[in-house]
């Protein structure tokens, strides 16, 4: 049981990846490839109805982590206390950017809240990848199985770690570069015009980058994380993993021209493949130690196991309930969203 | 200030703020939704024209609430780990279904009605608003659902190593406490919605602006807003200071400033409780209300506290006696300014008379202060306790979490929390100095 849940919240983290991502991405190339204040707009309009239902499959897994691992949810959080702070004040910036910029006619008013909005998801992409690259690499737990990492220390993969070190600093630059070129394939799919030739140029320019970067990061992880070799030996099947992300990875690049929509659904089952591999390479520990013998598995962490069977009659129901609202959404939304265009 | 003192003072600071938020969203979600049924129903785009004014005001506090909410679910990992690794396996249940079943709601629909409504249609339209107001309301339940765990713990077991475990999914979502603690509250953010509507009328009213649309909203804000002020008192006050009475008894005295068992006590209706001395300083006292109002008999015994061992006595009893004083002593206050208003409406005269109006006017933060002052009373009166008889609140902070880092994020929420209150005057007054009709798209 601990398992399935294990891999039901990979899934829903892998979601809000996938989604939020794109709005992420949008946000990082807010000033790249939109160079007026309308072309602003089209793309604040085309993640506006569907941005905020994004942002609540991270608040959902908040809540599924809190009820089915407590342990886990008690000692990460408490644990990542400073750079989960300043990742809930950037999202909170990040909310205020794209919901009050169309409430004051003001050119500084605009300005100020498209940077905002912008700064705010570069950084937070950024943040997300370092912890993601946490997990993977291992915390300094103690003797009772407790953390408290600090920003950085020496950024040196070595027995007292921070937030922060070249591997995890890889990590984060490998996720900004992926949600940069996911959000750009969002606007190739969804806008027309300048845009979206901006946004197909942004894509086969930092494609190339993105293959390095995933190449430097898969290395490097099974450096730092001897595991995700292990993983691999005993159960083989996890090997899909990986590979579905290269399947992205490769897809996005190949459809780009011929469709789009296919482009970006490939560049999802990237985002998608990539959190499967971390939650593959740690799996079957919650959070991996530094030292051995220290780590919090997924078993340890989780609930007791009638808890989690009846969270599962709940849970499962009530997320079939929320993808349907999503999809209405989703399937609501204008084709494309042109610039001066007023598909509300 | 010690670490615990810290982490403390860091809930409680953004608790209380964000609050200011979800009781107006919940109670203008329900208003709402009246002004557009009256629509309907009486074929008057009057009320209409105050819907769309409401829904543009309410996807601004929406706005607050969420950003101001999100850091709510994180903390009960980043500051009271202790807490989330015992009680998680309960806690966590409520919390998550708030995110499942209300918040994938809320966000879906809030964008249709906020900039859908001329696709959508009316009678779609008025769905999605009470899709949103159902959504706001289930996200209110779960929260005081898990309160309620806290203060009065239901349908759970405790293993050796001290961690609490889910006995019961419907123990947990029946508690008794959760459905009259939530009616309460409820109750409350629907003074609050009411009283800001019926405010913003009057404001309009006074200035000869938008008539109209203005009177009509007026009319339905004073109707709601009585209904709710008198269940504010009775049955939904009456019910929770019952519970209290029966379940948290040193919290009742604690109160009430009810030092010393009595038969036949007095209720204290103002004074200045003195713990070292144990007693009320300059009371105004009616004899044996007390006893009447809980047990409905003149002579029947209250406790004091002095019954009870110190070390099970909340810890701050002058603030919980004061913060329940002044949300009982604003609840009446609401009850005779809404009687009041009730009257000259039935009567026609409540839009000439400029003295009501201006009371209601200036009555617009009360309900917050209100509902800030309750939410205090129920949390200082579960103290020493994180949940009830089961952990202490020392025993539940996170313990690598240093006091300077705590410090660090109580001064960046503070600074954050500034900027946002001055935003959001910012495009309030931007709202009301465009007046109730205006066309223009925001």
């Amino acid at each position: 049981m601990p398992a399935v849940w294990f891999w039901l919240l990979a899934l829903l983290l892998g979601a809000y990846a996938v989604l939020d991502g794109f709005d992420f991405g949008v946000g990082i190339l807010h000033f790249v490839v939109a160079k007026t204040r309308t072309e602003r707009d089209t793309l604040l309009r085309s993640i506006g109805p569907v941005w905020d239902g994004n942002e609540v499959y991270l608040v959902a897994a908040g809540g599924t982590l809190f009820g089915a691992f407590p342990l886990l949810y008690a000692t990460a959080l408490s644990g990542f206390y400073l750079p989960l702070m300043i990742v809930l004040w950037l999202l909170l910036f990040r909310s205020l950017g794209i919901e009050l910029r169309h409430h004051i006619d003001n050119l500084l008013w605009h300005h100020l809240w498209d940077v905002a909005f912008s700064a705010s998801s570069a950084l937070l992409t950024l943040f997300f990848g370092a912890a993601l690259g946490n997990l993977v690499r291992g915390l300094p737990l103690n003797e009772n199985g407790e953390f408290f990492e600090p920003l950085w220390t020496d950024f040196r993969v070595g027995d007292v770690t921070g937030i922060l070190d070249w591997y995890t600093l890889l990590v984060g630059v490998t996720a900004t570069t992926a949600l940069a070129l996911h959000g750009a394939l969002w606007l190739v799919y969804k806008t027309a015009g300048d845009v979206c030739n901006r946004s197909r140029s942004v894509v086969t320019r930092l494609w190339p980058v993105l293959v390095l970067l995933t190449l430097a990061t898969t290395l490097a992880s099974g450096a730092v994380q001897p595991q995700l070799t292990r993983n691999i030996m005993r159960y083989p099947l996890g090997a899909a993993c990986p590979l579905v992300a290269l399947a992205g990875l490769a897809g996005m690049r190949a459809c780009l021209h011929s469709s789009p929509k296919r482009a970006f659904l490939a560049s999802g089952a990237f985002v998608l493949g990539l959190i499967a591999s971390a939650a593959f390479a740690i799996f079957p520990n919650a959070l991996p130690a530094r030292s051995a013998g220290r780590q919090l598995s997924i078993v340890d962490a989780a609930a007791q196991s009638s808890t989690l069977g009846g969270m599962l009659c709940w849970w499962l129901p009530g997320m079939l309930l929320a993808v349907s609202y999503s999809y209405f959404i989703y399937a609501r939304m204008p084709k494309t969203f042109t610039t001066g265009g007023d598909e509300h | 200030m010690t670490a615990l003192g810290l982490h403390r003072f860091q809930f409680a600071f953004t608790l209380t703020y964000h609050y200011l938020f979800p009781q107006l969203t919940m109670g203008l979600a329900l208003v709402l939704v009246v002004l557009k049924l009256l629509a309907r129903r009486r074929r008057d785009e009057d009320y209409d024209i105050a819907a769309r004014f409401w829904t543009k005001l309410l996807g601004v506090a929406f706005v607050m609430g969420v950003v101001t909410g999100i850091p709510m679910e994180f903390q009960f990992g980043t500051n009271w780990a202790r807490f989330s690794r015992i009680a998680g396996g309960v806690i966590g249940q409520t919390l998550a279904m708030e995110g499942v079943f209300a918040f994938f709601l809320e966000s879906s629909v809030l964008y249709l009605v906020l900039f859908q409504e001329q696709k959508l249609g009316p009678r779609r339209h008025l769905f999605a608003t009470i899709a949103l107001c159902t959504g706001t309301w289930l996200s209110g339940f779960f929260i005081t659902c898990t309160n309620a765990f806290m203060q009065h713990p239901q349908g759970f077991v405790i293993d050796p190593s001290g961690v609490i475990h889910l006995e019961s999914f419907s123990a947990l979502l029946l508690n008794p406490w959760a459905w009259i603690e939530y009616s309460h509250t409820m109750i409350g953010a629907t003074i609050t919605g009411s009283f800001t509507v019926a405010a913003t009328a009057a404001f309009y009213i006074l200035q000869d602006r938008d008539l109209a649309v203005a009177k009509k909203m007026l009319g339905a804000a004073v109707v709601i807003g009585t209904i709710a002020a008198f269940c504010a008192a009775f049955p939904t006050g009456d019910q929770q200071a019952k519970l209290v009475l029966s379940h948290q008894p040193e919290t009742f005295a604690a109160m009430e400033g009810h030092f010393h068992t009595e038969i036949g006590a007095g209720m204290t209706l103002i004074g200045q409780p003195n713990v070292e001395a144990l007693r009320i300083d300059n009371p105004i006292r009616i004899p044996f209300m007390l006893s009447f109002l809980t047990h409905q008999r003149w002579n029947t015994e209250i406790k004091g506290l002095t019954e009870f061992p110190r070390e099970r006595w909340p810890d701050n009893i002058p603030l919980l006696y004061y913060a329940y004083h002044v949300m009982a002593g604003l609840g009446s206050l609401f009850i005779g300014l809404m009687a009041l208003s009730s009257f000259l409406l039935f009567r026609g005269t409540l839009g000439q008379s400029r003295g009501v109006l201006w009371l209601l006017m200036l009555a617009f933060p009360l309900p917050f202060v209100a509902n800030t002052a309750g939410w205090m009373t129920a949390e200082l009166g579960r103290q020493p306790w994180l949940v009830r008889d089961i952990l202490r609140t020392s025993a539940g902070s996170s313990e690598l979490v240093d006091p300077g880092s705590t410090l660090f994020s109580i001064i960046g929420f503070m600074g954050l929390y500034a900027m946002l209150s001055v935003l959001f005057f910012m495009i309030v007054t931007q709202q009301l100095r465009r007046g109730l009709s205006a066309k223009e798209h925001a």
